[in-house]
């Protein structure tokens, strides 16, 4: 209770709704593993760094790829190296210890304090991945077979795991987890976001990119809706490239900063020419 | 405690597991819901939700469950019209009044418990006879009383509507994760999420992987010399051909077959991909364009594809009796067909064992005589996250006789 009290409440760069923070706050008191999805650019990764920060603990990341296996994050034993050295007789090859380099679970569970650990879009990993690792999060200790030794968790990790729905999480896995799904920010939410981000910004721009940005986002037929880093970026050339306010409400200069592909760029053309200039869809 | 509401996520599709519930109890006793509904929603959420595409499931429930909405044979229509057509001045409260009310929502906060509320709830409803807005004690609108829509007690029980105070019941009744659902319609990456599962792994193409095994066998046999063996990857061997129906009917559907049409040939992923087009069902001839101009024998499937090809075939599969059943049934007035094209359908079943029929149409207008017909043919599901799910399944569970059959004809 006094974790979820007093623990995470966002940190000075980052900003995380009232239901994350208390989220967070439970998965780390019960030291269950969270699994955070959403849309790209909602801030999952970022989320791993602010609770490091604001917890003011060490953090670990454990990159997933498409070849990526459970394994690689408990231990590797380095056969390979053991071979070659043997093969040179220039050192001691008796010890296997040596050998075994521990990955970034395995890291995480010998350290001397508790560290966040983030496993970052453990989607793109094989389907069966996670099921992997069901034992290893459920017990938090996992087992060295070349050593005949078990490697329990001193410090629970603060485990974040994020995913891009690339695939779906078997059921198993995600029964031990906590799930959160970040929903785009709305514009209210994004004009904090972008504060945090820009504080000496003014507020004029702000408010006038802002509208623009959720009309793009809102067209029919995009292939990649811009997302807050976009946003951000753009918000920044505008400030940057000192553009007159008007300008912003006639047209939408630095386009490539938001959208990435010619068809996206065409079809934004295509409507915008549509709906009569700029800006005049109703929103509201 | 709260043991409806398990059955109440069960009911509504929420699939919650016992060791979900379990945990989201301890938390519970362990006091990290701070005694409220907000609270109860976002953790209750974390806890037992998997999936955004079951928060609009979640929401129903938590609804049903706590939103007050399921109450006895009470004259419910009339509550909520009563509650629908709000005042939409909010009585003005001054900072001492409002100071005074959240002091009274604690206390009550402090009393009462969700029970109690409830009960209390079902029974104003019960005294209460008419529409009331403002005020303290009846559910109505724009009130402080507990219970009622637009008013200013966040601890209270809210009947549908919109709120002026966050809460929990707002948010569950918002539906706002309702685009999220399963079974609505998919868009490209989500069917090619669906396509992906549709694999067949063998080893082909360059040999690039270290086989730790040969290589450790191989170094002794030379006496320690290392030798290091490569293998080839594995790669999907999954070859896939897409028939689409372009006919006049299928014309409300033509975005959704593009997206289908443009995750798998996005994808990549295939072995190989192949497409073509068809008016409402199949003759001699299929397309290679949408506007049906490029023929090419149907024949030449059979031909040029051997059996390990999935098919997968998208169309409405409502159309005339005669289209499907007569000689010279095509809708085409220049078109003859000395073969009825249920035939043709027989063939491509018999020559691709793996096929399926993808339906955009909803499972409830499959009355139709011919759709009935084809859906004996071929496997047929609906053109849904869920349906194409199914169907990937059923083009993957026959692999192995496939495999044990060109195991024993080659």
């Amino acid at each position: 209770m006094a974790n979820a009290t007093q623990g995470y409440r966002g940190s000075d760069d980052y900003i995380a709704s009232k239901p994350l923070m208390e989220i967070v706050n439970v998965s780390v008191a019960l030291g269950k593993p969270l699994v955070v999805k959403g849309e790209p650019g909602t801030g999952k990764t970022l989320l791993a760094h602010s609770i490091s920060r604001a917890l003011n603990k060490k953090l670990l990341i454990w990159n997933i790829k498409s070849t990526t296996k459970a394994k690689d994050g408990l231990y590797v034993y380095d056969t390979v190296q053991r071979l070659n050295d043997a093969r040179f007789k220039d050192k001691d090859i008796s010890d296997i210890r040596q050998y075994i380099k521990l990955g970034r679970l395995g890291q995480s569970f010998k350290s001397e304090e508790q560290l966040v650990l983030l496993i970052d879009e453990i989607d793109k990993a094989d389907i069966e991945f996670p099921n992997d690792l069901l034992n290893e999060l459920d017990e938090m200790s996992f087992h060295i077979h070349e050593l005949d030794e078990e490697v329990v968790a001193r410090h629970r990790p603060i485990v974040i795991i994020t995913s891009n729905s690339e695939k779906e999480l078997p059921d198993a896995f995600l029964r031990r987890c906590l799930f959160y799904y970040i929903e785009f920010p709305d514009d209210e939410m994004m004009e904090r976001i972008v504060k945090v981000h820009y504080p000496d910004i003014e507020n004029k721009l702000v408010k006038e990119a802002l509208k623009k940005f959720y009309w793009i986002r809102e067209m029919d037929g995009l292939r990649k809706k811009p997302s807050t880093s976009e946003l951000l970026d753009w918000i920044k050339a505008l400030s940057l490239g000192g553009i007159h306010l008007e300008k912003i409400g006639s047209e939408i200069p630095f386009l490539g900063t938001l959208l990435k592909n010619e068809q996206d760029t065409d079809r934004f053309i295509k409507l915008s020419n549509a709906q009569g200039g700029f800006g005049f869809k109703r929103r509201f | 405690m709260f043991i409806d509401f398990f059955y109440t996520l069960r009911k509504k599709g929420v699939p919650v597991s016992i060791t979900e519930w379990m945990s989201f109890m301890e938390a519970l006793y362990n006091g990290y819901f701070q005694s409220s509904l907000n609270h109860l929603y976002y953790l209750g959420r974390a806890f037992l939700v998997k999936s955004e595409a079951y928060y609009d499931a979640f929401d129903l429930a938590f609804q049903e469950y706590f939103g007050g909405i399921k109450t006895e044979n009470l004259e419910l229509d009339k509550v909520m019209e009563w509650l629908e057509n709000p005042l939409h001045r909010l009585p003005k409260l001054s900072p001492e009044e409002m100071a005074e009310l959240q002091r009274q929502i604690q206390e009550f906060r402090n009393t009462h418990d969700m029970d109690e509320l409830m009960r209390q709830f079902r029974e104003r409803l019960k005294e209460q006879k008419e529409r009331h807005d403002g005020g303290g004690k009846w559910i109505g609108t724009g009130g402080t009383s507990p219970f009622g829509a637009y008013g200013f007690h966040p601890g209270g029980i809210r009947v549908g509507g919109e709120s002026g105070m966050q809460s929990a019941a707002k948010v569950a009744s918002e539906r706002r994760f309702r685009n999220y659902r399963n079974d609505i319609i998919l868009d490209v990456r989500q069917t090619k999420m669906a396509l992906k599962k549709l694999r067949e792994l063998k080893r082909e193409g360059l040999e690039e992987e270290l086989d730790i095994d040969e290589t450790i066998d191989k170094t002794a046999k030379e006496g320690g010399e290392i030798e290091l063996v490569f293998n080839r990857s594995r790669e999907n061997s999954v070859r896939l051909i897409l028939l689409m129906d372009t006919g006049g009917s299928m014309l409300p559907y033509t975005e959704l077959c593009e997206r289908l049409f443009s995750a798998a040939s996005q994808m990549e992923h295939f072995k190989e991909f192949r497409y073509y087009f068809f008016h409402n069902t199949i003759y001699q001839d299929i397309y290679e364009d949408i506007q049906n101009y490029k023929k090419v024998p149907t024949e030449k499937l059979f031909s040029n594809f051997h059996k390990g090809y999935k098919v997968v075939i998208v169309g409405d599969a409502s159309m005339a009796y005669s289209e499907l059943f007569d000689i010279n049934g095509c809708i085409d007035y220049f078109y003859t067909n000395d073969k009825p094209s249920l035939e043709w359908l027989l063939r491509i079943k018999e020559h691709f064992p793996h096929s399926v029929w993808l339906n955009p149409t909803h499972m409830n207008f499959w009355g139709h005589y011919t759709v009935d017909t084809i859906g004996k043919i071929f496997p047929m599901y609906e053109l849904t996250i869920d349906g194409l799910k199914d169907a990937v399944k059923t083009l993957s569970s026959r692999t192995k006789s496939i495999r044990q059959l060109s195991a024993m004809s080659a």
